[in-house]
């Protein structure tokens, strides 16, 4: 399988455009998570809303040859609603922090979605049969005759019908977080799976919604003394007793369950000495780690913080392999990214199916992919103005300084309001989701867009109209 | 069936079948309960043809639908016509065996486990066998984790070629990729092996168990610990040494915690699987070390099987054991550093004096629980004074009582209402133990206290022991010390204490017989239905209803009637609602 770095470096074209273009539309819809299932037949988003959209993939069909690939909604469901903690006089907000999927256990499909405070277990199931008979009634419901003079008795039959998919709550996991969930992270025993908030990791079984288990837990007796927090935490793909989580400070711990019951030690700890001569009063806020992604292989993680993202073999802890700068630019604009509260962003950051390349997401609606061989990166931009289908998008410049050249942007001249946050990239394939949001206050100038990207094919079909409708 | 000019009686019959598909789930429930009603009017043809169909299909539904259907199906042998259409029910079952439920799939199982017993040997090789077979080569998980609990039951039954082929399947399936299946193959490891013969148990179990006990996932490897039971005591003694304890030695010393809390849980099984001279051997240093494992949940796992392990020893060295290499790691667990370690090994090390007897137990143990009585966590303490009763045996109870008095007085005054509630329940055992006089020296005391706390709920269980100990010491006792004190609570200001009183009445009448009811206490329930607060007056009401059988009607006519007519015309509703009550309850109108 080809990175970034194939046959065709870094050629991406839009595929597929969903989302609302000239509607109202509403903070809720801002797209809050986007992540692929275990086959990438399957994208599923949260947004502010607490709704969860299922898109599937079509699969080839003759009358349709060149619909393969294409996503279209497969179901939507209202996930979570707002809710108050009258206790403690708190706004439980809808917004889907995060959604997970499980590997598939049956036809049906499965996934976990969280707001601040409770997660639940969704299944997405298929039905196509209904059962007609009735003895007492017709199939309208009227009732048919004296039902006291029953000659014979009916058993209902099952008649196929349109396809039908169902989401149903099948669990809820609740009153386990005092603080906000960040995470949660399915452990590769397909039993167990963890939640993180700001101080704390639980542990849960997925078939039990009454207790959790407590393994991290890093709140100070006393709330003054504290200096870090829980920003992101996930299992090892393979190893079930291994997981990690990053801090605030810009350091991760990778934790082994099988030392103890309680992990508030850790077994190893990943940290990059600080640089003296780059120390700015931002120091501490840039290096904050926003997401941590184990790669599929399970042989290193990725961590992305305000400017960069990093690599860390497992088997190394004092520094990162490769460190990949996103927006360097941004390092002289930190004062008013402070000012605009911009600095606090969290971005994601994901790995394609070979662990060969990387992605993560900008200001100005850019967002960066790196291929780990080549070390060569590019910079593209999800809008609509550049979204003709199955175009070459054209790679972006920012000028740092100097003259700006043509086909560059000045660093002054980007939208902070416009900013990619999360990023999903196909297990298998060259496919990616990537979700835009622009969430300035006033509307109606908020859009939210998710723009699905797939490689040119080498051979041109005919182009097709491809702007799908959320 | 029905006749032909239509029957009343098949009306109940057609809601049922329509209901097995109401939108209301409790309506749906209700029918797929009754389902054997339903079956038995269609008659055995149109259950095989029609409903079991339908039934097959009707895995949309809910669990809990879906959970009484799967049981339902595995009583129906005779309503779809007997042994010989059986055979029948398996499709219904297999497609319950695969959704993703595992309640669902459990009862699936467990009922198709029932049905194959009814199939005769060559049913259970042209139906039931290729069922196994297609669920163990399913391409979801869930029906191979069904398939597991399926081998065992037809293996005895089947031919030697068919044999083979069910060996193979649970092989496969121990090595399956996923882990849950292989966690479903761990758990009936135990059980397929004893339908094998022993020569197949050597050749296949042994192997595959060794795998599965050293499998990536420690979800996996602990669930080994349980089949090691299970070919521990099919093996031969002989056998053992070679085939088995390598595998468990290297359990008890696995790297993750989860294993090896599994084997300190098992140890009472395993001990008895092994039997006497591994036991001696192997389990005793391994014991030993669990006792001083770096985790605290394999600990706590070992203290609690300290008592059971120590007294299935062999006879020959139980003591010699027991003091040189079992005590001296109980004593460093008393002063553990994790509290449940401490509570665990208090709720089992006072059953140790009646395996050392008199004279060890004074020199060896007494200092121990005298110790866990001063010990800070209150739990630790509750879990000794519980068990009391086997050092009574052993000792006497006069050894303790010098220490076990502070440790009491501690606790009925601890700061968590949870800890004093939990001593309030042992008064009754103690006060039998400690005897009368001891009793009124000492604790009488604080059962009086415990009437005054300010938790409700110590104040209601405090009344409930002052009726256990009058049951226990009698109702002169009760004459002489408690009631006066409980009587005079009812001049108290506050008026939860006056409600006291009439809690305490409300259970102690009973007990203590008319005449001290009739004499002592009914006058003063009757001064307080003058009371100024509402909720005595009516709690006043309640009372006269509860001791009301115990007076006589003379009583009742002359001093109750016209206390509980005057509440019955008070300003406050409840206070009336609750004379009114009273009154016909009593029969007084």
């Amino acid at each position: 399988m080809a990175g970034v770095g194939g046959g065709n470096d870094f050629q991406w074209c839009f595929s597929q455009v969903k989302g609302a273009i000239d509607e109202d539309v509403a903070e809720a819809d801002i797209i809050s998570t986007v992540e692929f299932n275990y086959s990438g037949d399957l994208l599923a988003t949260g947004d502010k809303g607490g709704r969860v959209v299922i898109f599937q993939r079509e699969q080839e069909s003759k009358n349709r040859p060149h619909s393969r690939g294409e996503y279209n909604v497969y179901s939507t469901f209202q996930s979570h609603e707002p809710e108050f903690d009258y206790l403690k006089s708190l706004e439980i907000e809808e917004k889907i922090n995060k959604i997970r999927w499980l590997p598939q256990q049956n036809a049906a499909h499965f996934l976990l979605s969280t707001n601040d405070k409770t997660i639940k277990l969704w299944k997405i199931s298929e039905r196509d049969k209904r059962a007609e008979g009735y003895n007492l009634k017709d199939e309208e419901g009227r009732l048919r005759g004296d039902p006291f003079r029953i000659t014979s008795l009916r058993v209902p039959v099952l008649m196929p019908m349109d396809l039908m998919v169902e989401a149903s709550p099948r669990r809820i996991f609740a009153n386990a977080h005092t603080y906000h969930i960040n995470s949660i992270s399915v452990n590769s025993d397909h039993e167990t799976y963890l939640s993180a908030d700001d101080l704390r990791i639980n542990l849960w079984h997925l078939e039990i919604t009454d207790r959790s288990f407590n393994i991290v837990d890093i709140k100070p007796a006393n709330m003054e003394e504290l200096t870090e927090v829980i920003t992101a935490a996930e299992c090892h793909p393979h190893q079930c007793n291994v997981f990690v989580y990053s801090s605030s400070k810009g350091t991760i711990r990778l934790c082994d369950m099988r030392a103890a019951a309680l992990c508030d030690r850790h077994t190893k700890f990943f940290e990059e000495p600080e640089d003296p001569s780059s120390r700015s009063f931002f120091s501490e806020i840039i290096s904050s780690i926003s997401d941590v992604k184990f790669s599929h292989s399970g042989r290193y993680m990725m961590t992305r913080d305000y400017l960069s993202v990093k690599v860390w073999d497992l088997n190394m802890e004092n520094r990162p392999v490769e460190t990949y700068q996103v927006h360097e630019y941004l390092r002289s604009k930190l004062c008013s990214l402070y000012e605009n509260d911009c600095i606090f962003d969290k971005f994601e950051c994901c790995w394609n199916g070979s662990d060969s390349a990387i992605m993560t997401g900008s200001y100005n609606n850019f967002f960066r992919m790196f291929d780990r061989s080549t070390r060569r990166d590019i910079t593209l931009e999800a809008s609509r103005e550049s979204s003709k289908p199955r175009a070459l998008l054209k790679p972006r410049k920012v000028c740092t300084g100097g003259k700006r050249k043509k086909d560059e942007i000045s660093v002054d001249s980007l939208d902070f309001n416009k900013k990619i946050l999360h990023t999903a990239w196909h297990p298998k394939e060259n496919v990616i989701a990537v979700a835009a949001t622009n969430n300035l206050s006033s509307l109606p100038d908020v859009s939210a867009t998710l723009y699905l990207l797939a490689k040119p094919p080498l051979k041109n079909p005919p182009l097709k109209k491809m702007l799908g409708r959320r | 069936m029905a006749g032909a000019d239509g029957d009343d009686s098949l009306y109940p019959i057609a809601v049922l079948i329509d209901e097995l598909r109401n939108e209301d789930v409790q309506l749906r429930l209700n029918s797929i309960k009754k389902l054997s009603t339903i079956a038995l009017a269609l008659g055995v043809e149109r259950t095989r043809t029609e409903l079991l169909p339908f039934l097959t299909d009707t895995i949309y539904d809910e669990d809990e639908v879906l959970l009484a259907l799967a049981e339902q199906l595995g009583n129906f042998t005779m309503l779809v016509g007997g042994p010989e259409y059986v055979h029948c029910l398996l499709p219904p079952l297999e497609s319950l065996a695969t959704v993703e439920e595992t309640v669902v799939r459990d009862k699936a199982v467990e009922s198709l486990r029932k049905i194959s017993h009814e199939h005769s040997p060559v049913d259970l090789e042209v139906h039931f066998e290729p069922l196994v077979k297609r669920l163990a080569s399913g391409d979801w998980f869930t029906s191979r984790t069904s398939a597991c609990g399926l081998f065992s039951v037809c293996y005895p039954r089947v031919s030697s070629t068919v044999k083979a082929e069910i060996r193979q399947h649970f092989r496969t399936l121990c090595s399956d990729d996923t882990p849950m299946v292989r966690r479903a193959a761990a758990s009936k490891l135990g059980e397929f092996a004893k339908v094998l013969e022993l020569d197949y148990v050597k050749s296949d179990i042994i192997s595959l168990f060794t795998a599965l006990a050293s499998d990536e996932q420690d979800s996996v490897r602990l669930l080994a610990v349980e089949a090691c039971v299970s070919i521990a005591t099919l093996l031969p003694q002989e056998d053992l040494e070679t085939l088995v304890m390598p595998t468990l030695r290297q359990a008890a010393e696995d790297k993750s915690w989860r294993v090896r809390y599994m084997v300190a849980d098992k140890f009472s099984e395993l001990q008895k699987a092994v039997g006497p001279e591994i036991t001696k051997n192997d389990l005793v240093p391994a014991f030993q070390n669990l006792l001083k494992d770096c985790e605290a949940e394999v600990r706590a796992a070992a203290a609690n099987k300290v008592k059971e392990f120590c007294e299935n020893l062999p006879e020959d060295s139980k003591e010699t054991i027991i003091m040189s290499h079992i005590l001296p790691c109980v004593k460093e667990l008393v002063s553990d550093t994790n509290q449940h370690v401490k509570s665990a090994l208090a709720s089992v090390i006072m059953g140790l004096s009646t395996i050392l007897g008199k004279d060890n137990t004074v020199e060896h143990l007494l200092p121990l629980f005298l110790a866990q009585l001063k010990d800070e966590c209150p739990e630790v303490r509750l879990n000794i004074i519980s068990n009391l009763d086997c050092v009574n045996e052993v000792i006497g109870i006069r050894q303790l009582s010098q220490s076990l008095l502070p440790a009491i007085v501690e606790l009925a005054e601890d700061a968590k209402w949870r800890v004093r509630l939990a001593i309030i329940e042992y008064m009754p055992l103690l006060a039998g133990q400690l005897g009368v006089e001891f009793f009124d020296e000492k604790l009488n005391s604080l059962c009086m206290a415990w009437l005054v706390d300010h938790v409700y709920a110590i104040r209601e269980a405090a009344t409930c022991n002052l009726m256990k100990l009058v049951e226990k010491f009698g109702a002169e006792w009760a004459q002489n010390t408690i009631i006066p004190k409980v009587l005079g609570m009812a001049n108290d200001p506050n008026y939860l204490h006056r409600m006291t009183t009439l809690f305490c009445i409300n259970s102690l009448s009973e007990a203590c017989g008319q005449e001290i009811t009739t004499k002592q206490m009914l006058p003063v329930i009757l001064k307080m239905s003058n009371d100024q607060v509402a909720n005595v007056r009516f709690n006043v009401a309640k009372s006269l209803q509860k001791i009301g059988p115990v007076l006589d009607s003379n009583t009742l006519q002359t001093e109750v009637k016209p206390v509980l007519e005057k509440l019955a015309t008070d300003q406050d509703m409840d206070v009336k609602y609750f004379a009114q009550e009273a009154v016909s309850v009593l029969a007084l109108a």
